[in-house]
């Protein structure tokens, strides 16, 4: 139980995969305009995350590892199809991204309407990409990746969440010209890394 | 008399004199003076005698005890290990040299003695504070045309107290640099910054030389001095820093017993750490200040100490299954040393980034308590916690304050439809 904690504190503070390994920068500075956005963009994340980590671990673990294969006959331990790995986590997340939208669009209108845009844009996401990437490069198990993908979909989550809210706030201050916009956002992450180094080396 | 110089002076200043560049440089001048004359056209307004600039002076007055502890405990450090053994030396430059041309020797019981060699240490890096930073400060206020704040002087007075002694100046005017520019000047100065300039600058030091700042039980690269301590020969380590090392064997580790300290040592602030830090004593009596003025809030005080006292209780009931030294620490050791009163009285009040709703303030103070106990005590490398702590707070708190302001809308919707 203790190990699922910490991978999970970890996951959301310490390898915050936005604030330590700025991954999803395109979204994350795009559209953190609005704290209310940045929310459903956050759910989104957390939800495509828990989906689509562990459902690659499976993959991963049944069809592609060398000797994954083994369930269907002896014969194919020796193939290794993990150089597939990066296409068909995509064609995952794709796919999972499509499916979720769907359902949403179907049993919960109100919620698919808040995200809107955000839920197709989620797929191109480098941060959803990295996260099954991530777990792949550390041998999670299935457990594991359930785990993780909560917990790095809730740091990007957090961290969105909290740029958005610096910028609500610096919203009416006087920026110099040059840097308005996306210059001073980059500032901001910047910053925020800083803060967030807090937690490196726990 | 003053005032006539002054207002001689403006139209040299005013926009078409001669000097119309430097007129932020007048403005900060003759309104640092006097009260400014300029009154608000129209609508009515609450007046108050209390502007930007005289709070900030507030806080720098609130400041003083830990001015005035800064020198002296820097200089009864470094006498006190000077006096102890032959093998510490005073380090020669020319701060020896002016010691010994004002007739003053080392002896740790001598006041006069700590504050020389105190001040000696403590000025350099406050006027080299100062001067970068200002310059900063005027470079932007004369090329964007805004005024040249007040702000800055607490700024510049809150940064030099988190240093320790040794720290080379030209690092200082690194670390104030990037604190004034990046920290504030590029969000649009004073008032606009989202994190504390002072804390950014110290962070900034803090990551980039870590050997020279942080001094965790090391000497400082290439010198053989210990960094909290103005002597040649002494590695030093704050009492955090020593606990952070200390073994667990059989029996649980006694703060006092490691560190040498008594808990009323820390307290009236006789102990090794940065320059301004160390008296709990001199932080309450700026406390004070700030709470009795209504500069500060006390709701974030109470709530720094609120989580410092319930997180450390926790882990402290909890530490016998661990071997983690830290975890020994008793709550009441947690509130006295490192840099916890200064920050949570100074760093953590600073009303531009901390959270502006009253509710918000509570849960930012506790989110900072907190977070300072789990720094210290799970994190090995970072001993200190109270500046990451009060960082993190700084960016969470836009956030709180939305998560207030949205439950106050959602309860007041609520009450209305009925």
């Amino acid at each position: 139980m203790e190990h699922y904690l910490d991978l999970f504190l970890r996951s959301v503070f310490i390898e915050n995969l936005a604030l330590a390994y700025f991954l999803g920068m395109c979204t994350f500075l795009g559209v953190s305009k609005s704290v209310k956005t940045a929310l459903g963009l956050g759910a989104a994340v957390i939800a495509v995350m828990v989906v689509t980590i562990p459902l690659n671990n499976l993959i991963l673990q049944y069809l592609l590892k060398p000797g994954a294969l083994t369930w269907i006959s002896t014969s194919m331990a020796d193939v290794d199809l993990e150089y597939l790995s990066l296409i068909s986590f995509i064609g995952t997340i794709a796919a999972s991204v499509q499916i979720l939208e769907m359902t949403l669009d179907k049993y919960a209108p109100a919620l698919y309407n808040t995200l809107g845009i955000f839920l197709p844009l989620i797929t191109v996401n480098c941060a959803i990409l990295g996260g099954s990437l991530f777990m792949q490069q550390r041998d999670y198990n299935f457990a594991e990746s359930c785990v993780y993908g909560l917990g790095a979909g809730f740091g990007w989550a957090l961290a969105i969440c909290c740029l958005a809210g610096i910028r609500e706030k610096l919203k009416y201050s006087d920026i110099p010209m040059g840097l308005r916009g996306l210059g001073a956002t980059f500032m901001i992450a910047g910053l925020m890394a800083l803060a967030f180094q807090s937690f490196g080396g726990m | 008399m003053l005032r006539k110089v002054l207002d001689k002076l403006h139209p040299t200043f005013a926009p078409g004199g001669k000097l119309e560049k430097l007129y932020p440089l007048y403005e900060a001048l003759d309104t640092f003076l006097y009260t400014p004359g300029t009154v608000t056209k129209t609508a009515a307004h609450v007046r108050d005698g209390m502007d930007l600039k005289r709070v900030m002076v507030l806080v720098v007055a609130a400041l003083l005890p830990c001015f005035f502890m800064a020198m002296h405990n820097t200089g009864y450090q470094a006498n006190l290990q000077i006096a102890a053994a032959d093998s510490v030396q005073p380090i020669d430059d020319w701060r020896a040299a002016t010691i010994q041309s004002l007739g003053r020797g080392h002896d740790p019981g001598s006041f006069l003695d700590n504050f020389v060699l105190g001040a000696l240490y403590f000025l350099p890096v406050y006027i080299v504070t100062m001067a970068v930073g200002g310059a900063w400060e005027v470079l932007f206020a004369m090329v964007r045309g805004h005024e040249v704040n007040e702000g800055f002087l607490v700024t510049g007075a809150l940064f030099p107290l988190t240093l320790p002694a040794t720290i080379p100046l030209w690092q200082v005017a690194l670390g104030i640099s990037f604190g004034v520019v990046i920290g504030k000047e590029i969000f649009g100065g004073t008032g606009k910054n989202f994190m504390n300039p002072a804390l950014t600058a110290r962070a900034f030091l803090y990551f980039a030389y870590p050997g020279f700042i942080s001094g965790f039980n090391q000497p400082k690269p290439n010198s053989g001095v210990g960094v909290w301590v103005a002597a040649d020969g002494v590695s030093g380590a704050t009492a955090l820093g020593a606990m952070a090392t200390a073994p667990v064997d059989n029996v649980a580790p006694n703060v006092a017993d490691i560190t040498g300290y008594g808990w009323w040592d820390c307290f009236f602030g006789y102990i090794q750490g940065s320059m301004g830090e160390t008296s709990v004593l001199a932080c309450l009596l700026g406390a004070v200040i700030l709470i009795a003025t209504g500069v500060g809030s006390w709701k974030i005080m109470a709530g720094c100490v609120a989580g410092l006292l319930g997180m450390s209780a926790a882990l402290w009931a909890a530490a016998g299954w661990t071997d983690n030294p830290m975890m020994y620490i008793p709550p009441w050791w947690h509130l006295v040393i490192g840099g916890f009163a200064f920050g949570a009285v100074f760093m953590a009040t600073d009303p531009v980034s901390a959270a502006m709703t009253d509710t918000g303030r509570w849960i930012y103070g506790v989110i900072i308590g907190v977070m300072t106990v789990l720094i210290r005590v799970i994190n090995p490398a970072y001993p200190e916690g109270i500046m990451l702590a009060i960082l993190f707070g700084n960016v969470v708190a836009p956030l709180i304050d939305y998560g207030v302001i949205q439950a106050n809308i959602k309860r007041r919707t609520a009450r209305y439809a009925t």
